[in-house]
């Protein structure tokens, strides 16, 4: 190493990254519902797993996630630094490099799906490194900025982390596993067009093919109707698998309700309207879909735990 | 070339290493918490180097 170049590594950089823009480029926050829904799928199993290999192992499926999430921001970073809502991630913001990015995201990747096989089984593994694959490449390299229907697809790498966790207890994929999969696949698009509808020019801006630019807000409207009344019957179903019970029905059928509404309401609304009041409505909706996934996977939770003293289920 | 423990970087990058090596001690623990339980669900282990295992020794008779 010259002197100049060793020189030049230690002089302050402006905006130079600290840890915790590291952390930020595993997307925390996407973090956490990957591991509450896979823990969910951990303890909803029939098969017990050891405290510790559980710990580890949701540790191992949520270090994944956040690799995906590095690699996601790496490739992403000339459209984020278009849109309000990401402009502000370290790789559009100039606080780490991308490639920078792109070795951290690699090498947690790697880490991730070793350890998992390692801690639980080789299916798991396999899952969570088709997972990473399917967010970092199918998602955001391929359909993100080639299809309006990109998220409904890129939607399956959401709704993996439940599989995972079944499949780290299991060792295995079964139908309870598969309808927790198709209950975040089928919540993914209403969840998102409802998010599209209100965050206004930032999609058109970046050029990426949303819904809400390629076919218009009307049609965006009736696509949340439509999938949200696609959901119903997979959300409620599985209330009669045995993951399911009375108590994930009764809440199931109260949160089907009321977002079956608010899509209703969208979709009767117009932007003129929705403008006057600062699209409270749609900004409601997006919220209220967050508390129905969570409590949806919180119902599988209580009917698991209602199973442990001999009452959940049918 | 070599830095002084008190040159620029190390204050700057002060926090950026502190939280790398609690990552590493935490990856260590878990790694060391998950070897325990594999091995302490694994069954009874037993050595066979070089050390005489009594019930592995024929007995005068029994064949």
């Amino acid at each position: 190493m010259s002197d100049i170049q060793a020189l030049d590594q230690t002089m302050p950089r402006p905006g130079e990254a600290g840890f915790g823009d590291y952390v930020a480029l595993l997307k925390p926050r996407v973090m956490s519902l990957v591991v509450f829904t896979a823990l969910v799928g951990l303890l909803a199993a029939p098969v017990p797993v050891h405290p510790v290999v559980a710990l580890a192992s949701i540790l191992f499926i949520a270090l994944g996630a956040g690799a995906s999430g590095a690699l996601n921001m790496w490739w992403d970073a000339d459209i984020d630094a278009l849109m309000r809502r990401t402009a502000r991630r370290p790789v559009p913001a100039g606080t780490v490099a991308g490639g920078e990015a792109l070795g951290l995201g690699l090498a947690l990747s790697g880490i991730a799906v070793v350890m998992l096989g390692l801690a639980s089984n080789l299916l798991a593994a396999g899952l969570l490194a088709f997972t990473i694959f399917f967010y970092a490449v199918v998602y955001s390299m391929w359909l993100k900025r080639l299809t309006p229907q990109n998220i409904v697809i890129g939607g399956a790498a959401g709704a993996f982390p439940p599989v995972i966790g079944w499949a780290v207890a299991t060792g295995g994929v079964s139908i309870e596993s598969a309808l927790m999969f198709a209950l975040i696949f089928m919540w993914t698009p209403p969840h998102f067009w409802a998010l599209a509808l209100f965050m206004k020019d930032d999609y058109s801006r970046a050029g990426v093919p949303m819904l809400t630019v390629t076919h218009g807000r009307k049609a965006t409207r009736a696509h949340v109707l439509v999938y949200t009344i696609l959901l119903v019957p997979v959300a409620v179903g599985a209330a009669f698998t045995p993951i399911g019970g009375p108590a994930y029905l009764a809440i199931s059928a109260l949160l089907n309700a009321g977002f079956l509404y608010g899509a209703w309401r969208i979709w009767q609304r117009n932007e003129a309207v929705a403008e006057a009041d600062g699209y409270r409505v749609e900004k409601r909706v997006f919220r209220f879909s967050l508390y129905y996934l969570f409590l949806h996977f919180g119902a599988f939770l209580v009917e698991a735990a209602l199973r442990g003293f001999g009452m959940g289920g049918w | 070339m070599s830095f002084r423990p008190d040159h620029e970087i190390h204050r700057r990058r002060l926090g950026r290493n502190i939280g790398l090596g609690l990552t590493l001690v935490a990856f260590a623990a878990v790694i060391f918490g998950l070897t325990v339980v594999k091995v302490t669900e694994s069954g009874p282990i037993q050595g066979y180097d070089h050390v005489v295992q009594p019930g592995l020794v024929p007995q005068e008779g029994t064949q």
